[in-house]
């Protein structure tokens, strides 16, 4: 039945380690005298790292990700928020994140941390409203930065200085807000730091086209969430150079994620969080999830290389680039998170469909499965195009129902059953149960 | 060589019994429909109904299991099946019947008490593409029951009289719940039954159609499932897809059965 040799990936254990030291130390920051902000994981977070080196986040969507794993405190946070009258078909993320405001309970022990500051970046439709609210529960004071200027491929001079210049507002708001002497120094570190770190996520998962794929998506999740949480920190670009290196070892060695990998499939949008298991069960016919448009690039940044294919983009530093002031810095850094690749689709469902085509022929994808996630809206929107430009394409494609962060709405039997006709179509038997 | 097919729906169990033929030649002559069994299960244990189903079928085919040499299973309950040398899913089961029955079909609308599904196969009867309602009775037969319950008929009463209706009321809601009380404010406001019929088959009819038109219209169309036996809904159906034929099989309860019994023989389970 196994095809290639498989082992456990060395730094996944340091991944976690990292994640729960993270929340950790938010949670502790007001002992040891630091700060604490709150944003999404789109928040352009390396601005606030020139506060100073005590300064610590707490991004939105992970946390909620994180909280959906624990069945019993995600449907209080839900419940909470449907008490106070919000809809169930507000993001699910924003709901429990909410929840967990209402209830005063943190994940990781005790009482919710209040942030001193909420900051983040208006695309998504309901991030700017998630932190509204947050900010009129909390009474903290909340900065938004406009970041939907249409597509990186459109981008003038004009519309990056737009952006460009709320960020060095932001930075005289947060001096104001906190008391704090901003360090440029410190920010322009993190600029680095954060373009190392999705530069290097992104090589992480070019590895990801080899045969067999050395990384599955479920084990990714566990990796690229640490750019999602502080991406412009040092430990973070660290972690992603030893990853860089293991993942490199394994592509050498023919190490396989999935040691019976027939087939090679990708996902889209956020995964129903409680239950990864369908992951497992895509196992069981020797399918492997290479990762998705969502994994790939959520956080990570790319480019077109010179012969046409699709890679990590080349950083200022890697190109000689001297970064020496605050505005050239925060130019640079405004350019760089307008590349992001799950920003694209905000404008044209097509630009998303292209992306995938190319994920789709580049790393050997067979088929692509589509979450209809009704947790997401921002993710979710123009998806059933991506899935007719995707059918055009001669791409299988199947689609399921749930959602990411209330588990209220997703079937694991008729999922499954779903997958069960999906792995027909692309001949394939099930080779064994997990236990 | 006898194999069977087993289809554990929703609602019922159905048997289908296939003989292979003598005469040689084109696929659809090769088998042979040997017997046949529908069962409404009175009870919920699951492989107890699937036995006694097939029990019954092999009687009234006059067959007995060692002549059976492959059993696939299909249907929500495939897995309860515990004497199927196979299983396969509802959608490659139906798309394999239907192509079966009706060779020149790439389109497969299947209806059944508890999904609707549109399926684009290949000459083969092999599923190319397929689209179905996710947690929602409202493209499924089960919305159509409710309804027909809410009006007071029996199904074949309920699509017979959306037949003689002409007008068209848009049903606003998808969902069941919501479509029943729709249905009550209608009553109330003395709209004949028949016209309440139609607008409910319209409303089914059209999420059908937009799942269909979700996989492509290609080829023949051919619906299977119970809801073959709607002829209100039939009608909905082809209007909203705006063709003028559908292909209605023989026994369209049976074609995932048939579908499964035919997997069985070509070894494919």
């Amino acid at each position: 039945m196994a095809l290639y040799k498989t082992e456990q990936l060395k730094c996944w254990k340091k991944a976690k380690e990292l994640r729960e030291k993270y929340y950790m130390d938010y949670a502790s920051a007001k002992e040891r005298g630091g700060i604490r902000w709150s944003g999404s994981a789109w928040a352009l977070d390396a601005i606030p790292a020139g506060l100073g080196t005590d300064v610590h986040s707490l991004t939105g969507e992970p946390y909620a990700a994180a909280v959906a794993h624990d069945k019993k405190l995600n449907a209080e946070c839900q419940n909470a928020a449907e008490s106070a009258g919000f809809a169930r078909d507000l993001c699910a993320y924003m709901r429990t994140y909410w929840g967990s405001i209402y209830l005063n309970k943190y994940l990781f022990g005790g009482p919710f941390p209040k942030p001193d500051f909420n900051f983040q970046t208006q695309i998504c439709c309901s991030h700017s409203k998630w932190y509204q609210h947050a900010s009129k529960l909390e009474n903290t004071p909340v900065k938004f930065i406009d970041v939907s200027v249409g597509p990186y491929r459109d981008l003038t001079d004009e519309r990056l200085m737009y952006v460009t210049n709320q960020g060095l507002e932001s930075i005289e708001w947060m001096e104001q807000v906190t008391g704090r002497k901003y360090d440029d120094e410190l920010f322009i570190q993190a600029v680095k730091n954060e373009m190392r770190s999705t530069s290097l996520w992104a090589e992480i998962c070019v590895l990801n086209k080899a045969k067999p794929a050395p990384l599955d998506e479920k084990t990714m999740y566990s990796l690229y969430v640490l750019a999602t949480l502080s991406k412009s920190s040092k430990w973070c670009a660290d972690f992603y150079e030893e990853c860089l290196d293991e993942v490199k070892d394994r592509v050498a060695r023919g190490i396989a994620a999935v040691p019976n990998e027939r087939c090679r499939v990708m996902s889209d949008t956020q995964p129903p969080w409680a239950f990864l298991k369908v992951f497992r069960y895509l196992e069981e016919f020797g399918a492997v999830s290479i990762g998705s448009l969502y994994t790939f690039g959520l956080e990570g940044i790319w480019e077109t290389k010179p012969d046409g294919t699709w890679g990590p983009r080349t950083t200022p530093m890697q190109k000689g680039i001297e970064i020496t002031s605050r505005e050239q810095a925060m130019k640079l850094y405004c350019d760089w998170n307008l590349s992001k690749p799950q920003w694209q689709h905000f404008y044209d469902p097509r630009l998303k469909t292209e992306m995938m085509k190319t994920i789709v022929k580049e790393w050997g994808v067979d088929g692509v499965m589509l979450h209809l996630n009704r947790g997401c809206e921002g993710l979710s929107i123009g998806i059933m195009e991506n899935r007719l430009g995707l059918a055009a394409a001669g791409i299988p494609v199947m689609t399921f129902e749930g959602n990411m962060g209330d588990e209220r709405e997703f079937d694991i039997g008729r999922t499954q059953n779903r997958v069960d006709s999906f792995m027909e179509t692309l001949n394939l038997k099930r080779e064994f149960t997990h236990a | 060589m006898i194999t069977a097919g087993i289809d554990m729906g929703s609602r019922t169990v159905k048997v289908v019994f296939l003989e292979e033929l003598a005469v040689a030649g084109a696929p659809q002559l090769k088998w042979g429909v040997k017997g046949k069994h529908i069962m409404f299960p009175d009870e919920l244990d699951m492989d107890v109904a699937a036995e006694k189903a097939f029990e019954d079928g092999m009687k009234e085919a006059g067959i007995t299991r060692d002549q059976v040499s492959y059993v696939v299973s299909t249907g929500a309950g495939r897995k309860q099946v515990k004497f199927a040398t196979g299983d396969v899913t509802e959608v490659s089961a139906g798309a394999r019947g239907a192509v079966f029955m009706c060779p020149t079909a790439q389109t497969v609308v299947d209806v059944g008490a508890e999904e609707g599904r549109g399926v684009k196969a290949n000459a083969e009867g092999k599923v190319v593409d397929f689209a179905g309602n996710e947690k929602c009775a409202a493209g499924a037969g089960a919305f159509a029951e409710s309804m027909a319950r809410a009006l007071q008929m029996n199904l074949k009463e309920f699509g017979e009289a959306s037949l003689r209706s002409e007008r068209t009321i848009p049903m606003n809601a998808q969902c069941t719940v919501f479509a029943e009380s729709e249905v009550v404010s209608l009553i109330h406001s003395a709209t004949p039954k028949e016209d309440i019929a139609k607008s409910v088959l319209d409303a089914v009819a059209s999420r059908v159609c937009a799942m269909v038109r979700r996989v492509g219209i290609e080829g023949d169309v051919i619906l299977i499932g119970g809801m073959v036996n709607n002829p209100g809904f039939v009608k909905s159906l082809k209007t909203s897809l705006g063709i003028d034929h559908i292909n209605l099989p023989d026994m369209p309860e049976y074609i995932s059965a048939l579908g499964a019994a035919l997997i069985a023989a070509d070894g494919k389970a």
